[in-house]
């Protein structure tokens, strides 16, 4: 499963969960922020443990840093897929 | 110049449903929200309160206490935001046990699924003083911050600590009272092995066939203001904390002092506190929890605190009989139904009390509301609340 990931597949289990999280569905882009959406730092606990739970990536605390819009979340997961 | 503390707002969430006057007209009607056995505050839909976040980043304990909050502040008259400096306006919230909902579910994620797999909001859903804390949060509260744990007096010392906040001019206004959810199998189960639970499912304190208290769930919330402040700004002044106070019966770890000493000082120490004379109180609103040995051992400490004659001719009514324990939130939801009783003139009833037992002989106001005196006389209460671990809180509290 974790290889055959497309992207598309990522970004969209990445939206689900922000609008789990509470961000309005509305704001949910690949450029959105996760400030504007809200979207804080135990968010971003919970979205590692999401992505590591369907994709066997595992974020720590080092790669989320820096992380500040949903395309960079779903780069790094890609990256970490190789 | 002493500082006095006014009540401007109250909100609950309890088993008679949503709303501190629903709660006050429910009761004071005899309507009971106890359903098989136990108080659930079975209308309270979180998501009808509360954003999905909210939701989320709050155990139910704490849902309650900000739906309770939100109550409150709006019944105050505060528009979004404190109508006073942040930085003076505090946040004390008790609770009993705190997030143990939570811990229960991450403790079975533990066992069954390994330690990666527990959410990172554990400990901050969890912790007893969450509810302080999101509350604080929510309405830009920056004053002082904390809970109070005193298991089932934890509401009513967390009131007292506001007032204290306040009185000594820490602050000029404090969102506090209690909250509690522990209706979940751990608590249930270990409350039941300690026999502290009703077999009957009854709530009937004072009663002869009294057998353990009934759980109940629920939340608190009052807005205490100085009162200078409070004229100052044009609040609708509910009404007054005059005097606090609390006592340790330093005794057993679950069992009051059978004489109920420490529970008589503590009423005495807070009418002593108000300034106010033991025959000037109109209504005494009980812990009453129904089990068998706090109703006696209370029953024998208002005849101490108030003497034999006044004891027995006092209206004494016990708000778990209608929503059973809501532990840590019980002493806040209590003080609001004593306020709201006092302001309406009114002595709410002892649900299901039918048969008198030896020794347990003062008016419990049995199964029927009833006036209190009206005309000139002030509108003084007591509300008391005591905890395991032999914890007595006492509010003396005055409607206007």
């Amino acid at each position: 499963m974790a290889a055959t990931a497309t992207r598309e597949e990522i970004e969209g289990r990445v939206f689900e969960a922000l609008e789990e999280f509470g961000a309005e569905p509305d704001a949910i882009s690949p450029d959105a922020d996760f400030e504007s959406l809200d979207v804080d730092s135990l968010d971003l606990v919970e979205l590692a443990q999401i992505v590591e739970d369907e994709y066997g990536v595992q974020l720590k605390g080092e790669d989320m840093e820096g992380v500040k819009t949903v395309r960079q979340a779903v780069d790094l997961v890609m990256s970490k897929l190789g | 110049m002493t500082r006095s503390v006014v009540i401007t707002g109250v909100g609950a969430v309890t088993p008679l449903g949503v709303g501190a006057r629903t709660l006050h007209e429910r009761w004071s009607a005899g309507q009971s929200g106890i359903e098989d056995g136990f108080g659930r505050a079975s209308e309270f839909e979180p998501k009808e309160h509360l954003s999905t976040k909210e939701v989320r980043r709050s155990d139910r304990f704490t849902q309650l206490a900000l739906a309770a909050a939100q109550e409150a502040l709006e019944d105050a008259g505060w528009d979004g935001e404190p109508p006073y400096d942040p930085d003076r306006a505090a946040s004390v919230i008790g609770t009993g046990i705190g997030g143990i909902g939570t811990l229960e579910a991450n403790h079975i994620i533990l066992r069954d699924e390994g330690a990666e797999r527990i959410s990172p909001l554990s400990i901050p859903l969890l912790m007893a003083n969450a509810a302080s804390g999101v509350v604080a949060m929510k309405h830009d509260l920056r004053g002082q911050s904390f809970g109070t744990v005193s298991a089932c007096a934890a509401g009513a010392h967390a009131i007292g600590m506001a007032e204290r906040i306040i009185r000594y001019g820490d602050a000029d206004a404090v969102v506090t009272g209690g909250s509690e959810a522990a209706i979940t199998p751990l608590a249930t189960a270990a409350f039941g092995r300690m026999d502290a639970l009703s077999d009957s499912g009854i709530s009937r304190p004072f009663d002869r066939r009294r057998d353990g208290f009934v759980m109940g769930e629920g939340a608190g919330i009052l807005v205490l203001e100085e009162e200078q402040a409070a004229r100052e700004r044009g609040a609708r002044i509910l009404g007054y904390v005059r005097g606090y106070a609390s006592t340790s019966d330093a005794h057993h770890l679950t069992a009051p002092e059978p004489n109920g000493r420490g529970a008589a000082k503590a009423m005495e120490l807070a009418l002593k506190d108000a300034g106010i004379e033991a025959q000037d109180v109109l209504y005494v609103n009980a812990h009453g929890t129904s089990t068998p040995l706090n109703d006696r051992s209370e029953t024998n400490a208002i005849k101490t605190a108030l003497g034999e004659e006044l004891a027995a001719r006092m209206p004494i009514s016990s708000t778990k009989s209608a929503i059973g324990h809501l532990l840590g939130a019980a002493g806040a939801v209590e003080a609001i139904a004593t306020l709201l009783a006092l302001r309406d003139r009114i002595a709410p009833p002892t649900l299901n009390y039918e048969e008198p037992d030896e020794g347990l002989d003062l008016d419990y106001v049995p199964n029927e509301a009833r006036p209190l005196p009206n005309g000139d006389a002030r509108a003084i209460g007591l509300s008391n609340a005591f905890g395991f671990g032999g914890h007595n809180a006492v509010l003396c509290l005055e409607a206007s």
